[in-house]
Order: structure tokens, then sequence, then C-alpha cells
């Protein structure tokens, strides 16, 4: 019998229920209230009473309510259909709800059940599968969706029944399978799956090395990230996170895209919501919206919620990887989910860590890095999740917990610099602190080889050394002063402010400049490399500035033009004859 | 009080400096009380022992003291009655008018389905470049100001409001000195638009609990201007600092763990819940909420900054300019979030770029600056961005403008010429061959 449970103690929405049975740790449980039931889910049991987190307001709540356990953790629904939905951080679906309010204890299936899929069988009577297995596939929005056996069977299973190819909705019988013991399981579209345990039906999970093309140049040139790999963006408010993060996942190079807004500002949400839908996949032509799924809580939504809204984004993702797909995961913010853990541990009493975080956060933040990753399956295909968290530092001091903790565990690093925002270099994403672990690993530097250049890596690491060089001579010429350095530190200097306005810096509200294609970019690095090497004489410090900020203006209307337009090869015509007025 | 058959309960066992305690039973969360006729409102329950928070405070409350509960929580009357009218943070009349008639309402209700909100789209003029050019506003924004205690934010507030095209003004004072509650009844009046201006006050003589009450009654008024009527609604919420002091204040007195700065480990949410009921109906009405933010020192790694930063799109700062002895709207670390969806499309196509261009000439003009205070010769271009800076923020930075953004575009464009040559302001080719201003 279900365990049940009597309200016995309220603070805001951490609520202390007697159970009168066993109780699960993070089990979920339904509290009545004045005819709505609030989810919430345990997180801490002494004796018979178990403390449970409500992912609801808690207002009129009173001692005495009925408590129903689930016998379960919080789950996600897993199945087709889940592309182009808008889910809250518990997968209901936002566009099932009525009314322009959230209303209380209002729940909705994040799925579809009358829609008919058209079903294609994958598999045979007789073949032996296990969890994860590819059993049969549908069309979702031109993806193909696998349906698997479910990853919490354990052991094998042979096939004893499968459908014809047909069209089918999601609980319609579509195989039966057998244990060993003759014992048969019936199988439809759906499944579920806890969201705070990963999902591991892989064979394998090496390093990842196959570069990631998000389309913008300060990352794809100077910080690549992997398909499968792990990035972090902290930045003060206002350095512009949140369009670097819109960016990525407009451009990435990904099958599936799943936004989680953990406790963000609706406005942004809505952006999303408002721009998803009408933008077109750069690297398909249909609509962006066709695979994407967005996990939105927004900042006022209850904390609770808030907290698990990362895990059933990175549930799902962690579904549509064991396809055999792509997945990019982009958490806005992993600050405000750090938080709401610090808000619930607060609540708990328990004696806080560094800046009142929980003790535990850093094994926190690390798992759930953790679940990222390029795995190969059973059936020898490999699928990714890549996956970048943002970060709020407070004051944008990096010596904070969630950015030291991220940083342990993130392989990429995007610093973003209020300096670089204030002076509307965006992205604002600092040359010099920022980089990628990727570029040093042999593996990827082969994959680069042989898909790129030989000695692109190298060139990289050119720009790297100049951009830190010019970094040198600006603070050299704030002590010395212009006149106190010589006039070739002014042109080192100079080409550095070249690269920076040419490459690094990126307009993410044009539509040409906004994207920027690996072939364009190796065109123009190496061109702007070209430059650097040339050699440049000047009379005086200020015709150096003066001749090369005609240069940058010049390479600036070529990253505004169409690649190797009229246009494009006028502006280059311009530059060349600027390069060569002074070189020598 | 109390009403017939109301349980009335007399024996509190324990009481702190805002709380006191008692066992009672049927008592809902939220729920209001009335503790020897003072309002308080219920803040812990555990088995039958109920934590209330009294919201003037317990000086002078008897362990025998009459407790009744309400059974409801803070509720408002709403109406079209409500306007040009002041009120107190219970929602009575301060201005000695009659009790409004109205649906009585519950405040600080539950959140707007995301997938329900229209994204922003209409701007707020406000005649100041500091704003419109460099930061503009959208309806349904929320927006601080981050302010020191001495600037004249109060003032820019009351005339953004005023020359906002909005339908209501509601007005949520929070900790206000008597004397600012006073100038802005005084300017409101003054400007003839005190009917569609509704007022939550809640001043430095008012008990600091109390303040708690005043977003959540001035956003319940909002929401029904904005929803039931369609209304196009201003939000002043002036300070959240004083209004976060009070949250510290009852969650110290309740014995709860201090988070970061002595606050409570809910603050995110406790001011999310108050900045997020900015929103634009489809339906055409809007809640926009300006609010401010006063900072120690100019501190904004505290966390009531640093949060509020993270909740609202964006932030106004302002600074007495000494090379031109006025306020300005400090360009560089003032952000508008949503301006993206307005500038060039509801505004003329060149103001991105105008823009951007002008705070980068103006930050190169920063860097003369320190380089003039170091005893570097300048350049002469080093000399043009001084000059230009000092132009621009006459012209445009300065609190006192009032033009509209076409003539803050033209004005730019014309101190782009004076100062510099086309190809040093790196704007699109197209964009200055169209609108440099040639001699």
């Amino acid at each position: 019998m279900a365990t049940k449970g009597i309200v016995k103690g309220i603070v805001s929405n951490l609520v202390t229920v007697e159970a009168d049975g066993p109780v699960l740790q993070n089990e979920i449980c339904y509290i009545h209230t004045g005819g709505d039931r609030l989810m919430a889910e345990v997180i801490k049991v002494i004796g018979k009473n178990a403390f449970v987190q409500v992912y609801e307001s808690t207002r009129g709540l009173k001692v005495g309510a009925e408590t129903e356990f689930a016998g379960h953790m919080l789950e996600v629904t897993l199945g087709p259909g889940l592309l182009s939905k808008n889910y809250d951080g518990l997968q209901n679906d936002l566009d099932k709800m009525e009314g322009t309010f959230l209303k209380r204890g209002d729940y909705t299936f994040p799925l579809d059940e009358k829609k008919v899929w058209d079903f294609k069988p994958l598999a045979q009577k007789g073949d032996t599968v296990k969890a994860g297995s590819w059993i049969g596939e549908v069309d979702e929005n031109l993806q193909p969706h696998k349906i698997m056996v479910p990853f919490v069977l354990e052991g094998t299973y042979t096939i004893k029944k499968i459908a014809e190819a047909g069209q089918y909705t999601i609980y319609d019988k579509i195989a039966t399978i057998t244990d060993g013991s003759g014992k048969d399981i019936e199988l439809d579209m759906v499944q579920k799956w806890p969201v705070r345990k990963a999902i591991t039906v892989y064979k394998d999970k090496p390093r990842p090395f196959k570069l990631l093309e998000t389309g913008v140049r300060v990352i794809d040139t100077a910080n690549p990230i992997v398909e499968g790999g792990t990035g972090f963006i902290p930045g003060a408010f206002g350095t512009g996170k949140t369009v670097l993060q819109h960016a990525i996942s407009k451009q990435a190079e990904a099958d599936i895209v799943i936004m989680a807004a953990c406790g963000e500002r609706a406005n942004e949400v809505v952006e999303i919501f408002a721009e998803f839908p009408h933008l077109e996949d750069p690297h398909t032509g249909r609509k962006l919206m066709e695979r994407t799924i967005i996990v939105a809580n927004t900042s006022n939504m209850p904390v609770a919620a808030r907290e698990a809204s990362v895990y059933t984004a990175m549930t799902i993702g962690e579904y549509y990887r064991s396809m055999g797909l792509k997945v990019l995961l982009m958490a806005d913010s992993t600050s405000r989910w750090a938080q709401a853990l610090r808000e619930m541990s607060n609540r708990l009493e328990e004696l806080p860590g560094p800046d009142a975080f929980p003790m535990d956060l850093s094994a926190i933040i690390s798992n759930f890095y953790g679940r990222a990753g390029y795995v190969i399956l059973d059936n020898d295909q490999t699928g990714s999740i890549t996956f970048i968290g943002t970060v709020s530092p407070a004051g944008g001091n990096l010596k904070e917990p969630v950015t030291e903790n991220t940083q342990k565990v993130a392989r990429c690093f995007y610093a973003l610099e209020q300096d670089r925002a204030d002076k509307k270099r965006y992205p604002a994403v600092n040359p010099i602190d920022s980089y990628s672990k990727y570029l040093e690993y042999p593996e990827f530097s082969e994959y680069i080889r042989e898909r790129i250049s030989s000695d692109w890596i190298g060139k990289v690491n050119e720009l790297k050394t100049r951009m830190q060089r010019g970094k040198e001579i600006a603070e050299q010429i704030n002590i010395l002063g212009d006149d106190g350095v010589p006039v070739s530190y002014h042109i080192t200097y100079w080409k550095s402010e070249l690269i920076d306005f040419v490459i690094l810096q990126q307009d993410a509200f044009d539509k040409i400049d906004s994207i920027t294609s690996i072939e364009r970019q190796k065109y123009m690095l190496e061109l702007i490399m070209r430059i650097c090497h040339a050699d440049f004489e000047f009379s005086s410090f200020t015709d150096v500035m003066d001749h090369f900020k005609k240069m940058i203006n010049v390479c600036k209307q070529m990253n505004y033009s169409e690649f190797k337009s009229d246009e494009f090869d006028a502006f280059e015509k311009e530059l060349h004859a600027l390069v060569n007025e002074k070189a020598v | 009080m109390a009403k017939a058959f109301q349980k009335i309960y007399t024996q509190i066992s324990q009481i702190t400096k805002a709380t006191c305690m008692l066992k009672a039973t049927g008592v809902g969360y939220d729920e209001l009380a009335t503790v020897d006729g003072v309002l308080a409102q219920v803040v812990k329950i555990n088995g039958d022992e109920v934590t209330l928070q009294v919201f003037q405070g317990t000086e002078g409350i008897r362990t025998n003291a009459e407790v009744v509960f309400l059974g409801k929580s803070p509720t408002l009357k709403v109406g079209s009655q409500l306007a040009g009218r002041f009120f107190n943070a219970f929602g009575d009349p301060i201005d000695g008018g009659a009790v409004p008639e109205g649906e009585e309402r519950e405040i600080g209700g539950p959140s707007v389905n995301p997938v329900r909100r229209k994204q922003p789209s209409e701007l707020i003029a406000t005649g100041m470049a500091g704003i419109d050019l460099n930061n503009t506003l959208v309806t349904g924004q929320k927006i601080p100001f981050f302010a020191d205690p001495d600037q004249p934010f109060n003032q820019v507030m009351a005339t953004v409001a005023l020359r906002a095209e909005t339908d209501k003004i509601i007005l949520g004072g929070m900790g206000l000195a008597n004397d600012d509650y006073l100038y802005f009844k005084n300017v409101f009046s003054n400007a003839g638009s005190l009917d569609r201006i509704i007022s939550f006050v809640n001043t430095t003589e008012d008990p600091p609990v109390e303040r708690l009450l005043i977003p959540d009654m001035a956003l319940t008024a909002a929401e029904y201007f904005a929803v039931d009527k369609n209304e196009k609604v201003l939000v002043l919420l002036t300070d959240m600092s004083s209004y976060a002091d009070a949250l510290a204040i009852v969650s110290n007195r309740m014995d709860q763990i201090p988070s970061k700065d002595s606050m409570p480990g809910s603050l995110y949410s406790d001011l999310a819940k108050i900045y997020e009921k900015a929103v634009q109906f489809p339906d055409g009405g809007s809640i926009t909420i300006i609010a401010v933010t006063t900072l120690s020192g100019g501190d904004i790694t505290h966390s009531v900054p640093d949060n509020t930063g993270y909740i609202t799109e964006g932030q106004l700062f302002l600074r007495r300019d000494s090379d031109i002895g006025k306020v300005i709207v400090d360009p560089f670390r003032s952000l508008s979030r949503l301006k993206q969806l307005v500038i060039g499309k509801k505004t003329r196509e060149d103001h991105p770029q105008v823009m951007n261009a002008a705070v980068r000439l103006y930050s190169d003009a920063a860097n003369a600056k320190t380089k003039l205070e170091n005893g570097f010769d300048l350049s002469n271009y080093d000399e043009r961005t001084l000059a230009f800076a000092k132009d621009y923020s006459n012209n445009l930075l300065a609190i006192d403008v009032n033009i509209n953004t076409t003539e803050m575009l033209d004005e730019a464009w014309t101190l782009f010429a004076k100062h510099f040559k086309p190809e040093e302001v790196n704007i699109k080719k197209e964009l200055v061959d169209k609108y440099w201003k040639s001699n």
C-alpha cells in the first residue's frame, strides 16, 4: 500500500510530513490543500518525519493536510513529441496550461497522447535486446526518433513480437519482449526515468574530439568546443551572457538543442519563445524550433522547480543522445540553480559552506557536468551531449564558489569581462583568460589537421600570444606613455587590436556577421595573420594608430559583407592597398 | 475585530522583537491575524505552534493579547476608485478620503505562464538621451536605478513617470523619507496627472516590516489595471534596498541562518517575485517596473544590487560628471537589455550603431583622461575624444536633456562630424554615407 502522510510543519516551501510507512529519499509526494494537489520532493528524513520541498506556493496550507507518496523519484516522461515543446522544470507542457497565470497544482502531460506517429521497426523477432536498444523509429520533425527498450530494464531480452511499419500513438503496443525466465513485457513508445540519475546505456565514453561549430569566432577559432564537450560562460550581469548563449544555441551545428532557463528573466525566456519559431536553422534551412526543447523556469517560479529544471533538461538530453544524436544543452544560469540549492540548504538549517552555499556544492556541480559527453552506443553509433552552462558570479568576482567549482570540471572557459563590455567589445570574452582544454588534446589536433589545416592550431596559439603581448604593451604604455615605448611596440599593439576587432569581436545583431562558417573563419584568420607577419614602417605612433584604424574599419566592413561577394572582394582590395602602403 | 464565533487565543508563549508564538490549530500558512488589533502574518507553523510576524513590531504586546486569525492572506480591494489615491502598506487610505469600493484580491498572486507573455516591443520615451538613446526602455521591462543615496534618483524617476505615455503610474514607496513622499505628491499634482497616479507609501516613520507589503500591494493594483482594463501601467518602486533590509530584519528576528551580507537565503526569490510581475500581456496591457536600489559606496557586489541585477533587465547608473557639472546617465555601466527589441526597429535604422560608436568613443576619452592624469602627452586623437566626451555629456547624457530620439541621433552624428573622421567611428559604410553630416 502506498505511504501516506500528514503535514506537521510549514516554513515557506519546506514542509514537514509525518509518514505512515516507508519513504524514499527524493520521493515525490502530493499534498492536498483546498482542492489543489501540490507536488513536493523529499529532501531529508528524520524518523517518521519527511522534509519535503514543495514545488509550488504553500499559501494557505494547514497542519493536518493529507499527503500521498508517489513511490518514485521525480521522473521525466520520454517519448516522441518532446521536440518543439515548452516545458517548465517539472516537464509540464506550458502551452497546455490554460489562463494567463500559472495555476497552483495544475500539472499537464508532457506528450501528445492522440498524435499518430509513422513507426518503422528496426529490430526483428528473435533479436536479443537490452536497455537502450533501438527497436523502432518514428519521424519526429524530420529527425529519426528511436524507440528504445526502456532504460530501467536490466539484463537481456528477446523480441517476441514487433509491430509492423504503420501509424501508432505513443500508447499503442509496438513490441513484446521476453526475459530469460520467459516473462513477457509489452512495450509502447513511452518510458519514464528519474531525473537525478544519469542514463548510461552506452558502451564507452571516450574523450571527445570533434569540433562543434558554433559560428561564433571567439569560440570556434580561439577557444573551440567539441561535440560532447563542456564549457561555461561566467560573467557579471550586463556582459552579454544571454546574447552569447542565444547565438550559440541558434547557430551550433547540433541535431537537438535543449535550453534550460533556470531562474531566468521571463522576458528573456519570451525572447526564445518569440524568436525561435521564426528563425531558420542555418544548417538545414528548417525552423529552429523544430529541433529545440525549452525547459523554462522563470525566476519567480518556485525555487524547488528551478532546482529540478537542469536535471529535467539533462535527462531529456541523455535520452536523445542514446538515439545517436548530437545534443547541445545550454543552462542559463547554473548560478541561479546553485542559489536554489543554497536557499533549500538554508531552510533546512544546514551548516553553510563558502558563501553560504551547501558544503557539497562542488560534488553536485561536477556530477552534473559529468553527465555530458561523447558516447559510443552498443550498436557502435555515437551520440553526444555538449553542455554549456552560464555562471553569474556575484559582482563579476570569479573567485566565488560556483565559478571556482565549475572551472574545475568544465573544459572550456569563456570569461566575460566587464571592461570589454563597457567598451562594447562584444562578445566580451576575455581573449587571455579564456581557454579551451581541447586545443591540447592530440585527438582534437588530429581532427583539425584533417578537417581544417595542418597549421591551424599553431595559428590559434599565435593569436593568443599576440593578444597577450598586446595587453602587456598596453600596460607598459599606461605606465611609460606613448612616447616611452618604441614605435615598433605600437605596431605590435595595433596588430593585436586588429585581431581583436576583426576576429574576436562579432556583431551578434548583424545578419551576416553574427554567424561565421569555419571556412570563412579560416580565411579571415589567415588573412589577419599575414598582416600580422608583415613588417610595417611608420614615422610616429600616431601614424600607426591612424593607419591601423583604417585597416580595422575596412576589415569590419568585410565582416559585414557576404563572404566572397563583390563587396567583400572590393573591401579586401582596399585592405591590401592599405597594407602595401606601409609595409616594407 | 473578531467576528461572531471566531476563536480567540489569549496565550502567547514567546515574543521576540518582530514575532510572537502561540498554540493554535487550523491555521493556514501566510494567513493574516490580529494581535490585540495589530496586524500580523503567519510565517511558520510547527505542529500546533504558530509563529506570527507582527508588522508594526511587538513593542507593548502582552502575553495575554487577543489573537484572532482572519483566515485569509493580505488583500487589496481593486477597482477604478484606486486612481488618484494614497494608501498605506495595508491598502488603507492615508489621504483622508473614503475607503474605495472594489473586489478583494489576495496580494502576491501567482506568476504569469511564460508562454502567455508577449515579447515587449513598445518603446517608452523619456526625452533623456542617456536613457532613450543608450538604454532605451520598453513596456513590460523591469529596470532599477543603482544609485548612491545622495543622487537625484527620485527626481529622475518622477520625470520619467510624467514624460512616459502610460495610463497609470503606481508608486510604491518603502521607507520613503516624508519629504520625498511630499515631493512626489507635489510633482504629480502640479503636473495635473494625479488622477492617473496611485500611491502605496510606507515612510521612514512607519514600522520597517510593513514595507514588505508595499510592492505586492502596488503590483496587485498594477495587475488589476493591466489585466482587467488592458492599461499600460508604470510601477515605481523606491527604494528596494530598504525593502531588502526589512527582509533581513524579519529573517534575523526569526533566528534564520543568514546568507551572504546578512540577507536571507531566499533574497533572490523574494526579489524575483516582485520584479517578474513586469510583463507585456497579449491584450495590450503591460506592467513596467522602474525601481531604485540604493548602493552603499557604489558597491554593486553587495547581495541586493547583485541579485537585483540578475533579475532585472538592465540597470541605470547616475553619475555626477565633474567636467560639465551635471548629473548624467553613465553610459558604461548602464544597460537596458530589452533595447534591442526596439532600437533600429521602432527608432531610426542607425540607432544601434550610433549608440555603440558614441559609447566606444566615450571610452576612448576615458583612456585619454587616464593618460592625462598620469602626466602623459595626449595625441591629437586623444584631444579630440576628450572634446567629444564633453559635448556628448552636455548635449546627450545629462539628465536635463529633453528631446526626441531622432533629434538625439542627429545630434550624435553632428558630434561625430565635429570631432572625427568617418573611418574613426567604425560604423557601417552605408549608414555613414547616408547620415554623416559633412560640414
